[in-house]
């Protein structure tokens, strides 16, 4: 497997594509997961990184994925347009992906957590669903 | 649906869930540069939150400001719309016409007298009424009016916030930006030719969440607009290294290096265009390969030829700008004379930052 994040080598582009100068945005990210993973299992602190408003070069975001990975959890969540919860390959490192109804990127996170709150159930949500299965018991003489 | 209801009510009628919400909480805070943390905040308050009338006018403009919104993916004008505002007048996007649309626009100004947002793209002719009317009533006399029960107004593209192409010279309708004609309301300007959908978007937002943003000195939220171009630029790594391009042809310019020389103002531009992006996110002019013509500044229509390079100031004008004001009225005007001179002198002395030049600042 390649891990990518080596100074310089920017997955795709060669020397004569816009990409071959990176902004260097890589590696730090790399270190701020590395210190929020520490504070996680230390003291159970959780962090989120957005993605969004860090400057990369064309390929350097492909190359911080690519890095990070996939371990062994996948949610997709059919919400309004699709979200995508991803454990990378670092256990308690995930990477959240929220897409619009036309499958455009409009927000990627990376949580470094146990769980990301938007895979948790969430008691609105149940407390709906409460009423929903009480009605529907009602309603078929179920009681 | 019920004017008073709250976002959180409305949002739940609707049957969207929580997750949902949450969800458009994160995508918000992450479109106004909020760190993630703020998501449980934006949560709690949006969900509170009531939805507040926009009236939105349109004077000299192109509509490029609202094709610009209609086009917004992170928060869409459907979620503005029917869930965030309550939209009262828009006379390209609503349905009525004529005396129905007045209407509409008297309706929602009495019933939301002192509380609603009012929008404004377009600068206002204030030379000659007659250049832009609308029913019958000038351009002038419309902001006055609107604006006078206006909470805050938000002024959308460079012609409301600053004139913007309808003031470049030699402004034939006199074009006035809406801060020339208003200056007893919060304004809140989002220049830009257009400006980019998710920031118009994402300070209504902001306005409903959090109130009046943080502005620049120029009117502008800090959000959006606190960072210059050059200094979120993915090629800012090749100024660094004093990498340029000198022509659209060159090896330089297929390599993507900085586009300095060939007249980018994003060092002078402050904008959210190298992260927000344009087309869902997709590029930006400087990503195309073309300068930043820095269309978020005033007057920059009026700022030289698009493809000459910013150049370093020869001479300490602050200084000799300090001393006419010391000096009243008559050493101003004959420092304001000697300046005319020295700015033609500097014209034709006219330098240029070389690779050199830079290097020497580093």
């Amino acid at each position: 497997m390649t891990v990518h994040g080596t100074p310089g080598a920017s997955p795709g582009c060669g020397s004569d594509t816009p990409c071959n100068v990176p902004t260097g945005n890589v590696t730090p990210l790399l270190h701020e997961v590395r210190h929020a993973l520490e504070r996680w299992l230390d003291a159970g602190e959780e962090y989120a990184i957005d993605l969004r408003g860090i400057p990369m070069a064309p390929g350097e975001e492909d190359q911080l994925l690519g890095t990070l990975g996939e371990g062994e959890v996948r949610a997709d969540l059919s919400l309004t347009g699709k979200t995508e919860v991803v454990e990378t390959r670092f256990p308690a490192v995930w990477l959240v992906t929220h897409y619009n109804a036309d499958d455009t990127i409009i927000g990627r996170f990376i949580e470094v957590c146990e769980m990301p709150a938007i895979l948790t159930s969430q008691a609105e949500d149940a407390r709906a669903g409460l009423e929903f299965l009480e009605n529907l018991l009602s309603e078929n003489n179920l009681q | 649906m019920k004017k008073d209801q709250t976002l959180g009510e409305t949002l739940r009628q609707q049957g969207v869930s929580r997750r949902s919400f949450l969800k458009f909480c994160a995508t918000t805070a992450s479109l106004m540069a909020l760190p993630p943390s703020m998501i449980p905040v934006i949560a709690a308050t949006l969900e509170k939150a009531r939805r507040p009338s926009v009236i939105w006018l349109s004077f000299q403009e192109c509509t490029g400001c609202t094709e610009s919104i209609t086009r917004s993916s992170s928060a869409s004008i459907e979620d503005l719309i029917f869930n965030a505002i309550s939209l009262d007048y828009h006379h390209t996007l609503q349905a009525a016409s004529g005396s129905a649309a007045e209407e509409a626009r008297d309706t929602a100004m009495q019933e939301n007298h002192g509380k609603y947002i009012l929008v404004v793209d377009g600068s206002i002719p204030a030379e000659n009424n007659g250049y832009s009317t609308i029913a019958g009533i000038s351009n002038v006399d419309m902001l006055k009016e609107a604006a006078a029960g206006a909470a805050a107004i938000v002024a959308v593209g460079s012609c409301s916030s600053f004139g913007g192409i309808p003031h470049a010279n030699p402004n034939p309708t006199g074009a006035v930006s809406v801060s020339d004609l208003i200056k007893d309301k919060p304004i809140v300007n989002v220049p830009g030719c257009p400006p980019i959908p998710a920031v118009i978007t994402g300070v209504l937002v902001q306005f409903l969440t959090f109130g009046l943003p943080e502005l620049d000195h120029l009117g502008r939220p800090k959000a959006f607009y606190g960072q210059s171009i050059h200094d979120r630029c993915y090629r800012r790594p090749f100024y660094d290294k004093g990498l340029f391009a000198d022509t659209f042809d060159d090896e330089g310019a297929r390599k993507g290096w900085c586009l300095y020389k060939l007249g980018c103002k994003g060092p002078t531009t402050y904008n959210a265009c190298a992260t927000e992006k344009w087309n869902d996110g997709t590029s930006f002019p400087i990503q195309a390969g073309h300068p930043c013509l820095g269309c978020s500044e005033p007057d920059f229509w009026d700022a030289g030829s698009f493809y000459r390079s910013l150049s370093t100031p020869t001479e300490n004008i602050g200084k000799t700008a300090i001393y006419a004001a010391a000096g009243g009225l008559l050493a101003g005007a004959i420092v304001g004379s000697a300046l005319r001179g020295r700015k033609q002198s500097a014209v034709k002395a006219h330098q240029r930052v070389t690779i050199d030049d830079l290097d020497k600042e580093s």
